[in-house]
């Protein structure tokens, strides 16, 4: 915290350097390198940490380490995509897999201390760096993007082309020329309500706990010099403990609501209206 | 909080993950947990089929040995009874062979007694004749009695 910048940081902008994303590009064309580079790091974790787990200890009996762990996590998604999606669930297991280990372990960073990242980067010469991809909503509404995509794709395969689009015109008030636009309009909201919903669940968890998280820090850094502060020092360690454990909870929570909101949307969207 | 292009960069990410675990991860582990439970399964199976042999095989044992219990038993008692007999054959071959060795000896006695007599006879017979001559000295006259004496010592010899 204050070593960052000097003990002349003021709270808000102490607030604010860590709500900075690191970025270069301009508009649009913005690029957030924190975001992408801890995105693609856990991605390349979680990929290497599932293929050694089941290439090792997976003889034909009973399974030990590493490779017991991936089964217990395997087992425990392929029994929740099956209660809710039936029929060949090979691509939503591998959906819901990617999803529930990659979200669970960026979420994970939220546990980090809140100055750690910062300043490991400052050592790199980066003025800013935010490093939990989940709270920047460019990160949950990729995720929700490709969910949208898949729902489109799933929805054609089960239904046709013609039987998706007179879905649009035609469900859910019914064929009539008079309420088409309705349907539309409903169908409309319907389907872009999804995504947003999913990435805006996760993007404001983890905003709120990041945040949370950094107002805790605060706690023990603006009263630092008064008699009180050794209180508030103290309190700041109880309730950023508290709040770490819960926040535990959380995490996994949310990497399992976007895991299996998905598994649902999609088996809703093979339904034939 | 800004919607950039940072997103293209984070979908290009999942559909990479995605498709390294939908290749990589998720079919070897349905390959080998469905391998495991079929191996699961035949165990189960193999086992229970072991029990039953197991079963069969102890009722099969069983039958068998009732059954040599029961051709002992046959012929300890075919034996016992042939044993009988033929102490029974011995007992009247044995009977048999008694009685006619003491017919024998019957026999023999008789015939012995019977010769015994006739030499007593005998010899009672030529006693008489000297005792007779001893009292009649002068009156027998060896030779003109002699033949008389010789008829009574046969009478007395045949008795």
């Amino acid at each position: 915290m204050a070593s960052q910048n000097g003990a002349s940081e003021t709270p808000t902008e102490y607030i604010f350097h860590h709500l900075t994303h690191l970025k270069v590009g301009e508009g649009f064309w913005t690029v957030h390198i924190d975001t992408l580079l801890m995105s693609s790091m856990l991605a390349a974790a979680v990929a290497a940490f599932l293929y050694v787990g089941v290439r090792r200890g997976s003889a034909a009996g009973a399974p030990v380490g590493l490779r017991n762990f991936v089964e217990i996590i395997y087992e425990f998604i392929d029994s929740q995509v099956s209660d809710i999606y039936h029929g060949n669930r090979a691509f939503l297991v591998a959906l819901s897999l990617s999803l529930f280990t990659w979200i669970a372990a960026m979420n994970s960073l939220d546990l980090l201390p809140v100055d750690l990242p910062g300043s490991i980067a400052a050592m790199f010469g980066a003025g800013y760096f935010r490093v939990l991809p989940t709270a920047d909503l460019n990160g949950t509404i990729a995720i929700a993007l490709v969910i949208l995509a898949l729902i489109i794709v799933f929805s054609i395969r089960a239904k046709g082309v013609g039987g998706y689009l007179h879905e649009w015109i035609a469900a859910p008030f019914g064929n009539n020329p008079l309420l088409w636009i309705p349907n539309i309009a409903l169908n409309f909201i319907e389907l872009l309500a999804k995504p947003v919903s999913l990435s805006m669940r996760l993007f404001g968890n983890m905003y709120a706990g990041e945040l949370l998280f950094m107002l805790i820090a605060l706690l023990g850094m603006v009263f630092a010099f008064s008699i009180a502060g050794i209180s508030l020092f103290i309190g700041q360690i109880i309730v950023g403990s508290v709040w770490a454990i819960f926040h535990i909870l959380i995490v996994l929570l949310q990497a399992y609501i976007f895991m299996i909101l998905p598994v649902v949307y999609i088996s809703m969207a093979e339904e034939h209206h | 909080m800004t919607i950039n292009a940072t997103f293209i960069g984070q979908i290009i990410v999942f559909l990479i993950l995605l498709w390294f675990i939908g290749k990589f991860v998720t079919p070897v582990l349905a390959e080998e947990l469905n391998a495991r439970n079929r191996k699961i399964a035949d165990g189960l199976a193999a086992a229970e089929k072991g029990q039953k042999d197991l079963a069969e095989a102890t009722n099969r044992a069983d039958a068998i040995i009732r059954e040599s219990r029961e051709r002992a038993k046959q012929i300890e008692d075919q034996a016992s009874r042939r044993s009988n007999e033929a102490i029974e054959a011995a007992k009247v071959l044995a009977q048999g062979e008694g009685a006619r060795i003491v017919a024998a000896a019957r026999d023999e006695a008789a015939t012995e007694t019977n010769r015994a007599r006739d030499q007593l006879r005998k010899e009672f017979g030529s006693m008489v004749v000297v005792g007779a001559s001893r009292l009649l000295e002068r009156e027998v006259d060896a030779k003109t009695h002699a033949q008389l004496l010789d008829k009574l010592a046969d009478e007395i010899a045949r008795g």
